[in-house]
């Protein structure tokens, strides 16, 4: 296989192409009105709860309890946020997450001596996070390779695999969930490292790490060049199967670090947990930007889309409004956001000809 | 023998038929009950919600779109009903109307938001479906309703057949309800105007925009139709467990997606029919009841529909990639 640099196409596809590049590699590094709407959006609502509640939500306090929920949602937006980007969608996400803490927790109570300590603990430890790793490995290469292979729609594939995964969950559970880990396990989410909890800064870092992957490196640039149009990179000599599962590991392997602290956090592992971030995950990625269509979305605009829907649940939280209603608000928001867009693009449009429906709808593959 | 397979494997309805017969042998080969008149009676019924749904989002396939709010439309709907029936007093025809007329205008809202935004319908109904399901928890706060009038839960009988072996095979109203919709769909799609168009839409947007299509009304019906069935199967699924819970249908949207694609449907549009959906209800419940009679744990059929969608897609994925290539080859 011969590997290209996307940023030096062969010359017999013309200059076009090479400009064409240039504006994606320097779309994708710069930033964008999207983020600016959004950080204002976001400090519009820092600003409306500092003023609704006066002396609790600007508070350390408050900032650390946001910095405690943030995570696990992150990380399992991020592992939507990839596929995304390369024109898919994860539907398989949680039951991945939830199969993988349930190995590790399985590994942890009930294969591991209970009188275990020192080195002994930290050996099972590091087994039970190696199965937990090479299972997210594994749903994520085949995961890629079927989506690969058969060209089927990402989001069937996905139905197939959360079904399939989530069924295998439950056969093997017989429902039942698995609680009372090691306390290494539950210090990743509950204690703090200079006032930040754990795993907050594993989320900082796996968010500036997945950042860097799609704006910095080759694969990065393939995986929105997919997104963008999956023949044409094909075509221009990218070998798309191998990004596509490159995606689909990805995906699963934030899975695995998103169970990892989600096992810390409820000190329980078990089939049906978190379902409900499943669509939650898309809506954060949609607001911070990501297209849906793929090949477009920045993983900045996704955090302060994640910043905006947690300060909206956390100052609901205090001024006593019910959790269902915070879901009503994050639904609200997309829609608003996406009319805002829309009203924007109408405008900047106009003086155009009308764009055309078609460039509007997914081009289904 | 290759062009036999490759003719029932060309089209997903017959190869789900093939499948359907083979399972079908099987499990009566192996168990006595399977192939009874009373077995199978109660199959349709306790798939009879699931079939009505899968129907209008197999519309909604068809016309290029995803809806995942139907089972919050369903929810939201069941509940209003229920309270003007149990609150007001108001009679069947009434509740049954406005539980439809509400689910319509539910829909309506998301075609008009696909329209007017220009987003995927899958990012709108996800935002709509948190809107309107949490709505619903925060205004009910999750209170159950259980004295639902008589005319709601008595058990309508139409028909009762004794079988051979004494058991019962009952026609039920959950039943009849299913077949009007199985046949008004299959109508809607294959015998008037507007279904072509919903192909046509499905199909290519732009073209059909072209021709002179209303795509605005269209929209509007196609989530319109699917949100009145999602209010008529609220109604058979509360007339089936004689109470009204706010959470019941709540996490059904994937897996009724699952039936409409294992029929035939494509994300892409363009394409799927009543028949195909059918069969695949059919097969599902199949595997279903056939692997319970035989002992098979409950717990295990998860991983069996999980199978069956991965091997119904990559099957189709693959004939259609290589008839896909067929036709780039043969105008040159």
């Amino acid at each position: 296989v011969i590997e290209r640099s996307p940023n030096a196409p062969p010359a017999s596809l013309g200059r076009g192409l090479d400009a064409q590049l240039d504006r994606l590699v320097a779309t994708l590094r710069g930033g964008g009105s999207n983020l600016a709407g959004l950080l204002l959006l976001l400090v519009a609502l820092f600003a409306m709860f500092a003023w609704l509640l006066p002396g609790t939500f600007l508070r350390p306090a408050t900032m650390q309890a946001m910095m405690f929920q943030l995570p696990e949602l992150g990380l399992l937006s991020l592992a939507m946020a990839i596929p995304l980007v390369s024109g898919g969608l994860n539907l398989a996400i949680i039951a991945t997450t939830n199969q993988a803490a349930l190995l590790m927790a399985w590994i942890l109570t009930t294969q591991m001596p209970p009188d275990a300590g020192g080195g002994s603990l930290a050996f099972w430890i590091v087994l039970a996070l190696a199965a937990g790793f090479l299972l997210c490995l594994l749903i994520g290469v085949v995961t890629g390779l079927i989506v690969a292979l058969t060209g089927a729609h990402p989001i069937l594939v996905t139905l197939g695999t959360q079904t399939l995964i989530g069924g295998v969950s439950i056969w093997l559970t017989r429902g039942r969930t698995l609680t009372g880990f090691p306390e290494p396990i539950l210090l990743v989410a509950n204690q703090t490292f200079l006032g930040m909890p754990y795993s907050f800064v594993i989320f900082v870092v796996v968010a500036l790490a997945m950042h860097a992957l799609l704006t910095r490196t080759p694969q990065g640039v393939r995986i929105h060049m997919i997104g963008s149009n999956l023949e044409a990179t094909r075509f221009s000599g990218v070998d798309t199967r191998r990004v596509l599962v490159g995606v689909y590991v990805a995906s699963s392997l934030l899975c695995w670090l998103a169970a990892i602290i989600m096992m810390g956090r409820f000190n329980s592992a078990g089939a049906d947990i978190a379902q409900s971030y499943l669509l939650i995950t898309i809506l954060a990625a949609i607001l911070g930007g990501i297209n849906p269509y793929g090949g477009f979305g920045r993983i900045s605009g996704l955090v302060v889309s994640l910043a905006i829907l947690q300060t909206i649940s956390s100052g609901f939280n205090l001024l006593g409004f019910s959790q269902h209603l915070t879901l009503a608000l994050w639904g609200l928001t997309l829609l608003a956001v996406m009319a805002v867009k829309r009203v924007a693009d109408a405008l900047h449009l106009g003086h155009r000809p009308r764009r055309s429906r078609s460039s509007a709808r997914p081009t289904p593959v | 023998l290759r062009s036999v397979i490759g003719l029932v494997l060309g089209r997903t309805e017959s190869a789900l038929g093939a499948v359907i017969i083979l399972v079908g042998l099987v499990f009566s080969v192996s168990s006595p009950y399977f192939l009874t008149l009373s077995n199978a009676a109660d199959l349709i019924e306790a798939y009879a919600v699931t079939t009505i749904l899968a129907a209008g989002v197999l519309v909604v396939l068809v016309s290029g779109g995803i809806d995942i709010s139907f089972a919050a439309v369903a929810s939201v709907t069941q509940y209003v009903a229920a309270l003007v029936a149990t609150r007001y007093g108001a009679p069947a025809w009434l509740a049954i109307g406005l539980a439809c007329a509400l689910g319509f205008a539910l829909g309506a809202v998301n075609g008009l938001l696909t329209h007017y935004l220009r987003v995927l319908s899958i990012i709108v109904t996800i935002a709509t479906a948190s809107i309107f399901y949490a709505l619903l928890i925060y205004v009910t706060d999750g209170t159950e309703i259980y004295n639902l009038p008589d005319w709601w839960t008595d058990r309508v009988v139409f028909l009762r057949i004794e079988t051979a072996s004494g058991d019962f095979a009952r026609l039920t109203l959950p039943m009849v309800i299913m077949a009007a919709v199985v046949i008004a769909t299959h109508l809607l799609m294959t015998r008037t105007h507007a279904g072509r168009q919903i192909y046509a839409f499905g199909g290519n947007p732009e073209a059909a925009s072209r021709v002179g299509i209303d795509i605005r009304r269209l929209q509007v019906l196609v989530y319109g139709y699917l949100g009145a069935l999602a209010g008529l199967a609220g109604f058979v699924q509360a007339h089936r467990v004689h109470q009204v819970v706010p959470t019941a249908m709540f996490g059904t949207e994937l897996s009724v997606l699952a039936v409409a694609v294992l029929g035939g449907a494509t994300l892409g549009g363009g394409h799927g029919s009543m028949g195909g959906v059918v069969l695949g209800v059919l097969l599902l419940a199949m595997l279903q009841n056939g692997l319970n009679l035989l002992g098979v744990s409950s717990y295990f059929f998860g991983v069996v529909i999980g199978l069956a969608i991965l091997v119904s897609i990559s099957v189709t994925g693959m004939t259609g990639r290589r008839m896909r290539r067929r036709h780039r080859i043969e105008p040159a």
